[in-house]
């Protein structure tokens, strides 16, 4: 059976990077875990992707990003979505992002970062565990640490 | 079997919103109506997810929205999956925000069965318009509801009505409707809005497939698409073909126009929305339109009917009737009459 009031989330790309594999893959696995996923495509402005998200009334954007843009992308979406009144709407993402870069990430209100090899399972469950709780909320940090203390995998990294 | 047990168990962790976290997201009927009057879309968006999602107090806000109905230049768009509707709709969106008119899209996509989720793709062909604040699209997915639409369809649509885009002005412009990617079978759409539109593409059969019943009786207007393809005269040949196998047209009756479009280049989306166009003023003349709004109204009271009942006697089914069925102590049609009349 179809359940009622699914999860709604939106996988965007800003930017000109033109990787759309992981996207795809996440779209689709998360598809899968029973989740309503709307997809920008390729070559999206922030502004683009803040609109969307107003329109398509989202609980979560997860960004895609492996041309190494991130540190300029991520935090201008998020801060997009603040200014036009989403401030419930939680931000991840992922694709070829730098260890030491995810610090700095979460501290602009990136909620959590998936890099390659990540089973997509356990983004399912982070994203069902963040939005059920609403912990991303109060501490991103806090939500941070529960999922990683449930990670196992080698190519997960948070 | 294994896939079916996996799925199964997916399914068992079912995903639902309206848990603490989106508490945030209902809002009290009479400000939601006063900010979507504003023409505000943060606010349509808010009151779509209300009347969809059925938060508590989502009553209040269908009832709230539904004296605007009639608003709006309504227009469906069905036609087998992949034909172009989509890409059809941005180039409309496109045709109509030259003349400056304001537009609506909801685009449906299909839940899947075994776990609730769904991939909103509709959205991709139009994203080029995400910026024009004349332009709202919002995805909906069919969460369990055969015949291509939505249940909750016409209370989004009484929202899209009641947006002011400017002082005095009703509702959108237009209010488009893409259904699912249907079969042949699923001709719902016809009930819900004021013109229809069915789109083919080439290679999509011959003479007798536009022969059959279904989908293809339903049109108001068809739009054979991809016409910058070969056989685009073969197929716009099919369709008018099987049309004059029907009766003579009565006098002064809509006789359905067939376009050749491309959705890539452009051509005939012009003549397409002429079409569209003359569709309603046709309507508007013959008095016909009265009578369509009297069946769309018809038809969301009759699936609010059987939505309330089917909900509510399917709440009363346990284990221990399906045990019934199988130990042949009872049978569907008995169990399910007393289902209804509450008992059993
Ligand atoms: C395939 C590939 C291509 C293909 C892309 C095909 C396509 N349509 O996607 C092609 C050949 C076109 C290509 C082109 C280029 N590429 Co390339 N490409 C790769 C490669 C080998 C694999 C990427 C891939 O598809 N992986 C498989 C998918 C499934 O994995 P993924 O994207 O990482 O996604 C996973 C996670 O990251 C995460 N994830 C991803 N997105 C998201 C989003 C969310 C919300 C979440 C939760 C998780 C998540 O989950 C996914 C599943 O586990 C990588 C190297 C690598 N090993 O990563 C280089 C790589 C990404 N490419 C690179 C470069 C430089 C280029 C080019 C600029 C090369 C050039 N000079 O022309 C062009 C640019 C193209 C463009 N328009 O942007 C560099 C980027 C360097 C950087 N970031 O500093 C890489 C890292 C190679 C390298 N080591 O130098 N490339
Ligand atoms: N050649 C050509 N291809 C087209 C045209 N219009 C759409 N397409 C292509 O047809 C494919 C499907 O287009 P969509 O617009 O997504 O079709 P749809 O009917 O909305 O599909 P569903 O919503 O999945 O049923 C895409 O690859 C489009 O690029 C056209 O006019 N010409
Ligand atoms: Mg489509």
């Amino acid at each position: 059976m179809a359940n009622k009031n699914a999860y709604r989330i939106l996988i965007a790309k800003p930017g000109l990077d033109g990787h759309d594999r992981g996207a795809k893959v996440i779209v689709r696995s998360l598809r899968d875990a029973g989740f309503e996923v709307i997809y920008t495509g390729i070559r999206q402005t922030p502004e683009m992707i803040a609109r969307t998200a107003l329109q398509e009334d989202v609980d979560a954007v997860g960004l895609s990003l492996l041309s190494g843009a991130h540190m300029t992308l991520f935090p201008k979406v998020v801060d997009l979505l603040r200014k036009t009144g989403l401030d419930d709407v939680m931000v991840f993402g992922g694709g070829i992002i730098p260890e030491e870069d995810e610090a700095a990430l979460r501290k602009s209100g990136v909620a959590a970062v998936f890099g390659p090899g990540t089973p997509t399972v356990r983004i399912a469950e982070f994203l069902k565990d963040a939005l059920e709780t609403g912990s991303w909320k109060s501490s991103p940090k806090k939500t941070a640490k529960k999922a990683a203390a449930k990670k196992k995998g080698r190519h997960a990294r948070r | 079997m294994r896939a079916a047990k996996r799925r199964a168990a997916t399914a068992d962790r079912a995903l639902s919103r309206g848990s603490a976290a989106s508490r945030s997201r209902r809002a009290a009927a009479p400000e939601l109506l006063e900010r979507v009057r504003r023409g505000d879309q943060g606010a349509v968006s808010r009151a779509l997810t209300m009347v969809t999602d059925e938060y508590s107090g989502y009553e209040a806000v269908t009832r709230a929205f539904f004296p605007y109905h009639g608003g709006s230049r309504t227009i469906g768009l069905c036609g087998s999956p992949g034909s172009g509707k989509s890409s059809l709709v941005n180039a409309l969106v496109a045709r109509v925000r030259k003349d400056a008119e304001t537009v609506a899209v909801l685009a449906v996509d299909p839940s899947s069965a075994y776990t609730g989720g769904a991939f909103l793709g509709d959205r991709i062909r139009v994203q080029e318009h995400a910026l024009d604040e004349g332009v709202f699209f919002r995805s909906l997915a069919t969460r369990g509801m055969v015949g291509g639409l939505n249940e909750t369809i016409f209370a989004a649509i009484h929202v899209l009505q009641a947006y002011e885009a400017a002082k005095g002005k009703r509702g959108f412009d237009w209010i488009f409707i893409e259904t699912v990617g249907t079969g042949q079978d699923e001709v719902e759409i016809v009930d819900v809005v004021d013109t229809v539109v069915c789109v083919t593409a080439p290679y999509q059969g011959d003479e007798f497939q536009a022969m059959k019943a279904g989908t293809m009786e339903i049109a108001d207007v068809f739009a054979v698409n991809k016409a910058d393809l070969e056989e685009v005269d073969k197929a716009v040949a099919n369709i008018r073909d099987a049309m004059s196998l029907g009766p003579d047209a009565e006098e002064g009756a809509w006789v359905v126009p067939v376009h050749a479009v491309s959705a890539r280049t452009k051509k005939g989306v012009e003549e397409l929305l002429g079409s569209i166009v003359d569709h309603g003023r046709h309507l508007e003349e013959t008095g016909k339109l009265l009578e369509r709004r009297k069946r769309q109204l018809r038809k969301e009271l009759s699936l609010l009917i059987s939505r309330l009942i089917t909900r509510s006697t399917l709440d009363r089914v346990t284990e221990r009737h399906i045990d019934l069925l199988l130990d042949k102590k009872s049978d569907p049609l008995t169990l399910g009459r007393k289902l209804i009349r509450g008992g059993a």
